[in-house]
């Protein structure tokens, strides 16, 4: 008898079907996944077992009688975990604190940690129950979740794509760690859409698409090029990457030293880098160790004072550590943020007015709007970049991730910069708008451009860079190029022990957490 | 010597309702909650707790008129901006002017009406002798026992907040309300909780002032201090033990300055009533110099309205 049965699973939503006559079948013990591009319909389905959402139509079967959800504390109950790929975490509140609340009552403060100390040994948890939250790094906070569900005693278990936010070492921890718990008889449900993953962990792959399933498949015996024709319809066009000429120096940094201006972001510590025209350089490493400081000084948005080293940005060759990020701009440097939305884009205003975020098309002489230049502009960015939207009105928050992605890459790429600074370029982007981006970016590069992305995806670095540092603590690695270095090493860089770093054998927590 | 520990005595009573008052508004905002309002429910209580004294004669039920009228008052604010979602910095605006209004309209009658001052706290001779002894006895013992209410209240507060399952989860609804409605935690139902407490011991302050500390209703008795209290809680960043001395030392500086009155200095009288005032803003704008501080402690959703779902 299967554990979990879901039959005909239908949820509307006003304008979309985001699940459509769902079938779904997990036997205990067994590791299933589901993969889906963004908007495919896992995360409603995903929160219709969790019992946080109702479906319309369709039953839901566990150890093969029908059951009402009604709320994660019904699910629970019957023995229903799931960490969340957006953390349910308090970060002024210790692990043991944290993990405390996410038990039901009558248990010791003093208990629950020491019932974390055992899970950590036995299932290679290790996290320390007395430290605050907001000094771990993401993969001790993930640990954090998975025991929190675990010391729930799950049957069966949910994770929303865990590995978005992992080095590759804390992604191999974590596969060890739930083969383990699906052979003692707990079922897993695997919400993902990297296709690598699923092939290596997962025993049966139900494919969603526009809210239907399009396959169940065997992922061991599929091909990721099988997986994804099942996933989009299509493979996406391969990427080709021309050889270029590096020119001079277009963007550097030297060896830059910040004051941490938060308290749970990191400083930075004698950075240097040097990006040279007609070449893109990498910033791998978990997110956490110092990317946002790093790209508020390249962006402008974080000035260097009178009395600090302006000097130490430079844009062609001379300083720009004290311009802000309109002057930078019209210099030829242009940003596109990690948040699209807030940062990248004003949610509720048109396409077309957010153009003037960081383009002067829309703005006359003398300060006022020019809406037919707006609407042209942004008329045109949809048809260049394949954007998916109503129209040049729609608002930016009713795009989807994808698409609104596609579009402020574009509004920069467009402006044809002679130096871009990309953050995250595709994460939360789905298969087909990333391959778009990952192309634009690589057509910006043989134009002669200059182009720096900040990435948690070393397969997407892989793909796009010429060369590749590491930011780990604060600290930047040398440059290598593509060729010389591996996954493998850049991995092991991510957690600061980069030859030269002068930190050997010191106590330096690495990007899993482990010392 | 003598005339020190006399001063620092009536800077303790001086401060006791800002200890109140800004307990109240700590356990407030904690549930990420902001309340305004707190200048418009001090005055209502104070006016309720100055009737019921009047009409009854027991300074105990008029701070429990002073603690109902309060929660009253907060309940209406919380079914506003817990309930119906408004916001909380026009809701709490609103209730401060109405406040106001009704208090001082309310009030008319009780102006120039007197109250028998309060009576000696410790009588009988252990009483006596407690209250002879060296500093501790004008400082504690020849109080009011709403002194000693504050200071068992902010240790009341403190070991909730750190020592309990209920203050973690009031602390970890004021971070991320998502977080804990995920968790399945009723994050309204404790915000307003936490709403109707706070507002029932700046109810306990208000009275505390027009029945013990005054004791006397004018219009606009409670002068700024709700304002004053909220100030307190953010410049003791949201810590029970700092808002203690904080209130004190608020209370110090009020005494100061009628001292330097009585003592003839030559500035203005108007100039030296700001003092109090002009003190908590050079305080607040000290602190804020050291976001770490406050950014550990601030509940990170204050001000911040949830929508379930």
């Amino acid at each position: 008898m299967p554990r979990l049965q879901l039959e005909g699973i239908t949820r509307h939503y006003p304008g979309v079907k985001a699940n459509d006559g769902i079938d779904l079948t997990v036997a205990a013990g067994e590791i299933h996944a589901v993969l889906g591009e963004n908007g495919a319909g896992k995360s409603t389905l995903m929160k219709i077992i969790h019992g946080s959402v109702r479906p319309d139509a369709g039953t839901v079967r566990w150890n093969g009688e029908a059951v009402q959800l009604a709320s994660p504390a019904m699910a629970q109950a019957l023995g229903i975990s799931m960490v969340y790929q957006h953390f349910s975490l308090f970060e002024t509140l210790s692990v043991a604190e944290n993990v405390w609340l996410g038990l039901p009552r009558g248990e010791s403060l003093a208990s629950v940690a020491r019932r974390i100390e055992a899970m950590g040994a036995s299932y290679d948890l290790a996290v320390d129950p007395r430290r605050p939250l907001h000094a771990l790094s993401v993969g001790e906070r993930q640990r954090v979740e998975i025991i929190r569900a675990l010391l729930g005693a799950p049957k069966l278990l949910i994770l929303d794509e865990p590995t978005s936010v992992l080095a590759p070492q804390a992604i191999e921890g974590l596969f060890a760690t739930l083969r383990r718990l699906a052979s003692e008889g707990c079922s897993i449900l695997y919400v993902s859409h990297k296709l690598d993953e699923i092939r290596a962990l997962c025993d049966r792959c139900t494919v969603l698409r526009g809210g239907r399933v399009t396959g169940e498949v065997v992922p061991a015996r599929e091909t990721p090029g099988s997986l994804s024709r099942l996933m989009i319809g299509t493979e996406p066009p391969p990427l080709t990457r021309i050889a270029v000429q590096p020119g001079p120096v277009a963007l550097s940094v030297h060896a830059l030293s910040l004051p941490d201006e938060t308290v749970h972001g990191t400083a930075l510590d004698q950075v240097s880098l040097a990006l040279r025209t007609g070449e893109i350089l990498g910033i791998a490493g978990v997110s956490g160790n110092g990317q946002q400081a790093l790209l508020a000084c390249l962006s402008g948005e974080r000035v260097i004072g009178p009395g600090g080293d302006r000097a130490a940005v430079r844009l062609f060759g001379n300083p720009v550590g004290g311009l802000g990020p309109r002057e930078r701009r019209a210099l030829g440097l242009h940003f596109v943020p990690e948040e699209r939305l807030g940062r990248g884009a004003v949610p509720a205003l048109g396409l077309d007015r957010n153009t003037l975020l960081t383009r002067t098309e829309g703005i006359g002489r003398v300060g006022q709007l020019k809406p037919r230049a707006m609407h042209a502009l942004a008329a045109r960015l949809i048809e260049r970049f394949d954007v998916r939207a109503g129209g040049p009105g729609s608002a930016a928050s009713s795009l989807s991730g994808g698409n609104l992605q596609k579009f402020i890459v574009g509004r920069e790429i467009d402006a044809e910069p002679k130096v871009l600074v990309v953050a995250q370029p595709t994460w939360g982007v789905d298969v087909g708008a990333a391959a778009v981006i990952r192309a634009e970016l690589l057509a910006l590069r043989a134009r002669g451009a200059a182009v720096l992305v900040v990435s948690e995806d070393l397969d997407e670095l892989f793909l796009l860079c010429d060369r590749l540092q590491v930011i780990a603590r604060g600290r930047l690695s040398p440059a290598r190029p593509i060729s010389e270095t591996s996954p493998a090493q850049v991995g092991e860089w991510m957690s600061g022990l980069w030859p030269g770093a002068g930190n050997e054998g010191a106590a330096v927590a690495t990007a899993d957490g482990t010392r | 010597m003598n005339e020190t520990v006399l001063l620092l005595a009536a800077a303790i009573a001086s401060g006791t309702p800002l200890v109140l008052a800004g307990l109240g508004l700590l356990i407030n905002e904690k549930s990420g909650v902001l309340n305004l309002g707190a200048e418009g429910m001090m005055l209502v209580a104070a006016v309720a707790g100055f009737a019921t004294a009047l009409g009854t004669g027991s300074e105990i039920l008029a701070l429990g008129a002073g603690a109902a009228a309060g929660a009253v008052a907060a309940a209406a604010f919380g079914v506003l901006v817990i309930g119906l979602n408004a916001n909380q910095y026009a809701a709490g605006l609103a209730l401060s002017i109405f406040g106001a209004g009704l208090s001082a309209f309310v009030g008319i009658g009780y102006v120039g009406k007197k109250l028998e001052g309060p009576a000696a706290p410790l009588a009988g001779s252990i009483g006596h002798w407690l209250g002879e002894l060296p500093l501790v006895g004008p400082l504690l013992f020849r109080q009011h026992p709403v002194v000693w209410l504050s200071l068992a209240l902010t240790l009341l507060v403190a070991w909730l907040l750190y020592r309990t399952r209920a203050g973690l989860v009031l602390r970890a609804v004021g971070e991320s309300p998502e977080s804990a409605h995920a968790l399945g935690y009723p994050v309204r139902t404790i915000r307003f909780a936490a709403v109707v407490t706070g507002g029932a011991l700046c109810g306990v302050a208000g009275a505390c002032l027009s029945v013990v500390y005054a004791p006397m209703w004018v219009e606009g008795l409670v002068a700024g201090r709700g304002w004053i209290a909220l100030a307190l809680t953010t410049f003791a960043t949201w810590r029970p033990g700092r808002v203690l001395v904080g209130a004190w030392l608020f209370g110090g500086v009020t005494l100061l300055q009628f001292h330097l009155q009585a003592q003839g200095v030559a500035i203005a009288s108007q100039l030296l009533a700001m003092l109090p005032y002009l003190a908590t803003i050079v305080v607040l704008a000290l602190i804020s110099r050291n976001p770490a501080w406050i950014r550990a402690n601030m509940p990170a959703s204050l001000g911040r309205p949830f929508h379930a779902g």
